[in-house]
């Protein structure tokens, strides 16, 4: 061992090395050459973030609803700040002189802050007085951003809104940083990637005095910033400035949407609110008093909300009953003012009876459909009510029931149909019955559908048999296609032959006399409807439609929830006729204006 | 009682005196940069140099409890110290929290701890049990082996964090081997994967290949003993190089550059093996096999490098190389820690005047650039005595390393004292310029408690190894 013993001279010897150079290097840093204590070292460098445009918005016309407009946020350099005249700073910015003082302090301890503005968005008039007045405040600077502002004060829902980055974004993504905006909701959040565009990086160079002197090694590590690429909707914004009108007295949702494609022209949630206010220096409190605002408009109910379908519902089961053949279009059944059976009593209104399928649709007959759903319950084919209930609930989901239909939105909500597992919880196994169940023979009880659900359905009634995924987005700069989930076309679980008698009686509910929804018809588009009351224990009950027109070339498919509005025919039938009549005429017919004067007069916010 | 007097007796207080003299420097510094004349309180816990007292004063506590415990008690505790520190550093991956990118930290409660700090401590107990075992040899393969590993298994978990300072410390305990008697060779082995692992994130590895066969042929040509052998082995490679390139070229291949060069250099390697064996010439091989155990060496590090990092964590290296431009602003800050050293002049502008530290250049101020404020308010006389304070340490611990007549005692204090250099050299380097930044603290003067204590107790454990050197033979 002892013959290592001569390696303790070598470290030693490292150690005083290192030393020595460290001493020499100090003397010739600190004694010998004087440019550091002079502070001529005097250009330093200063890093500053260039930030892009956002992507603009279109409509399906291509009108322009969202652009951008520059905005001025008061940052500190703050290895550049030297003393200066803070009574005078402080009265051109109108604030106190603690305030000056935090924030120097919050960016002198804190290396992350120097992306943190000081003052954020300035008025145009304050930037413009400070500007002339900049060489005064070194280690100020400006940094420009942009905000947006909206061509049609519309669409608030969809549009979504742009707010800052918080730490676990920064923390889950490397592109983000403190201060960055990003989109919050609706399609500035899920079209974030496309539309917030990339951000560039410029080094200055700045004097003593804080004035630019150009670009840090000739730009060399400079990077441009590359604006967002712009987006066309499918919304018409035409159509959604109308639904918004008719709906501005009232709680509750419109969406249309072309069957052919699964574009989403109108997407209303009542009551709306102005998409500006969620932009600029007001934004954090403008939010807290929409989400304060008892009616809730910040809550989108076109796919958020769950209602019962009400009677729309009914179509579904004759949909069902007749591909699983328990009736046919001749099964006929009377209805004596209601459905009676051991111990169940559904009430019905007047009309003609015995009725067959197809007036039972035109007349929204009860019974008729109590009938029906037991007879799907209790199909021979089936073991148990159990099998026969969990197939049934097989074709609801072919339609879209029961699941997010994957709209291109965050937070769409999914509706409920119980599992038969559900029923066995409540009830015990076997202990459930068609009868105990038969409230969704007519849409009610524990059945819930999504707004943009029901106008799917409605699509789907229109193209006979099958629907493309809703969606909001037509097409992204600079991109092909788009998403290829929104171009399959998906199959429900009925023959495309069996939707004629349900067509028919859509119409007749609409056309022919007798029908629950007359009173709306169009002279010259044959629009086919089917009403429904979705039951709300809480209050009065909501008005519900779907429909969709012309019956032979369909171009558009609707559902229309007006809370409090009691009868599908009183509120909903009539914003849904005027939608399509606007949509398919661009106007509204001279005999039809005391409807639209109505609907724009009648006020139910206030109802319970 | 008796025994009691003995400890006093013969601990070794000029070492404690240079200790205390740097903690006092030390606290003295970090007043300086976060004095604030406005600010209410002394006693105020958000004052870092309040919290910084507190440190020291426990850290005095914490002294006074390794004089108690028995000097045998941390041999015995070296390998559990071990395995705790490898359990820390793992818990930290799954409860860490991130500081700028690299998950480092625990926190509980109002304390965060940074477990690299303490495993440090933990590594040179285990290296020194290791070592001092009996029948071990570091001049055998398998101790060099476990000796490697004890000291690189938790510097590469310390590296997966990243926190690629920590981790290139526990480079430095090689010094210790080297003092025990690791062979050269093995020390320059290790140091060319180093610079070859340096070399790969810097260069492309087209280039890295090209050069290691470069060097291959050299070394191919001092072994064969004949010059000639240079130029048979460049035209033999050049016309395999060609011939792919030809066939490339009239399409009866399609290879891309970079295989070309994996191809040549097999061929011409097979050929290099020929020659051995016809020249019974055995280093050949081993020429041979080192070229190809570094190029498979290049691809390993590479593919891990780019496969198993996340971005961020890929980028942070990137920029601690000079890769990438510089989002921290490390540069500037290198620039700035001039100026104020610079700016102090000879004799220092005195205590509490520092401008150019006060608020021009800030972020680890009190941390890693503590320096800056000696440098500036103390000037040259300052800097220079605290360059020879520090010195003067290093050089009293190998004496008192070498007087350990325990091998368990010299090596653990060789431990200290390396990992002790090793930061005052990077520290100081970094913060003067002649470093590339790497944001390890100074010993006993950068501001935080997780590294003062681990510093203060990875000395005092040593100095009370010392003090009972004549009663055990440990
Ligand atoms: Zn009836």
């Amino acid at each position: 061992m002892e013959q290592y013993i001569n390696r303790k001279y070598i470290i030693g010897g490292i150690i005083l090395l290192v030393g020595l150079v460290f001493t020499v290097r100090l003397f010739l840093l600190q004694v010998v050459n004087s440019t550091y204590k002079l502070s001529a070292e005097s250009n330093t460098r200063r890093m500053e973030i260039v930030y892009p445009a956002r992507g603009l918005i279109y409509d399906r016309n291509g009108q322009l609803i969202a652009h951008n407009l520059p905005s001025y946020d008061l940052k500190i350099a703050p290895y550049e700040l030297e003393a200066f005249d803070s009574a005078e700073f402080c009265e051109i910015l109108q604030i106190d002189i603690q305030t000056l003082r935090e924030g120097i302090k919050r960016v002198i301890n804190n290396q992350n802050e120097r992306f943190n503005p000081f003052i954020k968005q300035l008025s145009s008039e304050t930037f413009g007085k400070l500007k002339e007045k900049q060489f005064k405040f070194p280690g100020f600077y400006f940094s420009i951003r942009t905000l947006r502002e909206y061509d049609r004060e519309i669409a608030s829902h969809l549009l979504g809104y742009v707010g800052e980055v918080d730490s676990g974004i920064i923390l889950n993504n490397p592109y983000y940083e403190l201060a960055d905006y990003i989109g919050v909701s609706g399609i500035e959040y899920s079209y974030e990637e496309h539309l917030k565009g990339e951000k560039g990086r410029k080094y200055k160079l700045i004097d003593v005095h804080g004035r630019e002197q150009g670009s840090y090694k000739d730009g060399r590590f400079d990077t441009d910033a590359k604006p967002g690429s712009n987006i066309t909707i499918t919304i018409d914004a035409d159509l959604q400035e109308y639904g918004e009108k008719l709906m501005r007295n009232y709680v509750g949702s419109i969406v249309a949407i072309e069957p052919g494609t699964g574009e989403i022209l109108t997407l209303v949630s009542a009551p709306s609110y102005n998409p500006s206010l969620l932009v600029g220096r007001e934004r954090e409190e403008n939010y807290n008093k929409l989400k304060n605002d008892t009616l809730e408009p910040l809550f989108n109910h076109s796919i958020q909300a769950l209602y019962p379908p009400g009677s729309t519902f009914k179509t579904v089961n004759a949909l069902i009953a007749l591909q699983e053949e328990v009736i046919s279009n001749r099964t006929t059944y009377n209805c004596i003012r209601g459905y009676y059976a051991r111990g169940v009593s559904v009430a019905c209104h007047s009309h003609p009876s015995p009725l067959d399928l197809l007036h039972s649709i035109q007349y929204s007959c009860n019974a008729y459909f109590c009938n029906v759903y037991r007879k799907i319950m209790e199909d021979p084919d089936f073991e148990s009510v159990e099998k026969a209930y969990n197939n049934w609930r097989e074709h609801l989901r072919s339609f879209g029931f029961a699941e997010p239909l994957g709209i291109d939105l965050p937070y769409e909500k999914g509706g409920f149909i119980p599992k038969s597992d559900y029923y066995d919880r409540y009830y015990g196994q076997n202990r459930w019955k068609a009868l105990t169940i038969i409230s969704m023979a007519i849409g009610q009880g524990e059945v819930l559908t999504t707004p943009l659900q029901l106008a799917n359905f409605a699509a789907i009634i229109s193209n006979k048999g099958y629907y493309f995924t809703p969606h909001i987005v037509r097409g992204i700069e600079g991109i092909d296609s788009i998403n290829s989930a929104f171009a399959v076309p998906h199959v429900v679980s009925i023959d495309s032959s069996y939707f004629n008698v349900v067509i028919d009686g859509m119409d007749m509910a609409v056309n022919v006399s007798g029908g629950t929804a007359t009173w709306v018809r169009h002279r010259d588009i044959t629009i086919c409807g089917k009403t429904g009351t979705a039951e709300n224990p809480h209050g009065e009950d909501h008005s519900v439609f779907m429909a969709f027109a012309p019956k032979d070339d369909p171009q558009i498919a609707i559902s229309v929830y007006v809370e409090h509005g009691k009868w599908g025919s009183s509120y909903a039938a009539p914003i849904a006729s005027l939608m399509i009549e606007k949509y398919l005429t661009d106007t509204i017919a001279p005999y039809h204006k005391w409807i639209e004067k109505r609907m724009l007069e009648r006020n139910l916010l206030n109802v319970q | 009682m008796r025994r009691q007097i003995d400890i006093m007796a013969n601990i070794d207080w000029l070492t404690v005196f240079l200790f205390l003299l740097l903690v006092a420097f030390g606290w003295i510094n970090i007043f300086a940069v976060n004095y604030d004349p406005d600010a209410s309180s002394f006693f105020h816990l958000e004052n870092r140099y309040t919290m910084q007292l507190a440190w020291i004063l426990i850290s005095l506590i914490v002294v006074v409890f390794i004089f108690i415990i028995d000097s045998r008690f941390y041999l015995f505790v070296a390998y559990p110290a071990y395995a705790f520190g490898i359990l820390l550093l793992l818990v930290v991956f799954l409860i860490g929290t991130a500081v700028h990118s690299s998950k480092s930290w625990i926190v509980l409660g109002p304390v965060s701890i940074q477990p690299a700090e303490f495993a440090k401590v933990a590594v040179i107990l285990a290296i020194a049990k290791y070592l001092s075992g009996y029948n071990v040899k570091i001049t055998r393969f398998k101790d060099i082996f476990v000796s490697l590993f004890i000291i690189f298994f938790p510097a590469g978990l310390i590296a997966l964090q990243p926190d690629i300072g920590s981790t290139i410390v526990y480079g430095v305990l090689l010094l210790v081997l080297y003092r025990e008697g690791l062979p050269g060779w093995v020390l320059i082995v290790i140091l060319a994967m180093a610079g070859l692992f340096l070399g790969i994130l810097v260069l492309s590895q087209f280039l890295i290949v090209l050069i290691l066969s470069g060097l291959a042929i050299v070394a191919f040509t001092i072994v064969s003993k004949k010059p000639s052998s240079f130029f048979l082995a460049v035209l033999i490679s050049i016309s395999v190089a060609s011939a792919f390139v030809l066939l490339n070229h009239y399409g009866y291949l399609d290879l891309d550059n970079y295989i070309i060069l994996l191809s040549t250099v097999g061929i011409a390697s097979a050929i290099a093996v020929i020659y051995a064996v016809v020249k019974k010439n055995k280093v050949i091989y081993l020429v041979v096999l080192a070229l190809l155990l570094a190029i498979g060496y290049t691809y390993t590090v590479d593919h891990l490098f780019n496969n198993f990092l996340k971005e961020h964590q890929r980028n942070r290296v990137n920029v601690m190389l000079g890769l990438e431009s510089d989002p921290y602003g490390y540069e500037y800050n290198v620039r700035q820690s001039k100026i104020a050293i610079g700016s102090g002049g000879f004799s220092g502008k005195g205590f509490l005047q520092g401008t150019q530290t006060k608020f021009r250049f800030v972020p680890e101020q009190s941390t890693d650039f503590i320096f800056c404020t000696v440098g500036e308010e103390w000037g040259f006389l300052g800097s220079f005595g605290l360059v020879v304070l520090y010195v003067g340490l290093l050089i009293r611990l190998i004496v008192l390393a070498e007087r350990q007549r325990s091998r368990f005692s010299r090596i653990y204090g060789y431990g200290v004292l390396s990992i002790l250099f090793f930061h005052f050299a990077i520290n100081i380097g970094m913060t003067i310029g002649l470093l590339p930044v790497i944001g390890i603290p100074l010993p006993f003067l950068s501001y935080g408690g997780s590294s003062l204590f681990a510093f203060t107790i990875m000395l005092f454990v040593f100095i009370r190894l010392d003090s009972t050197r004549k009663a055990y033979l440990i």
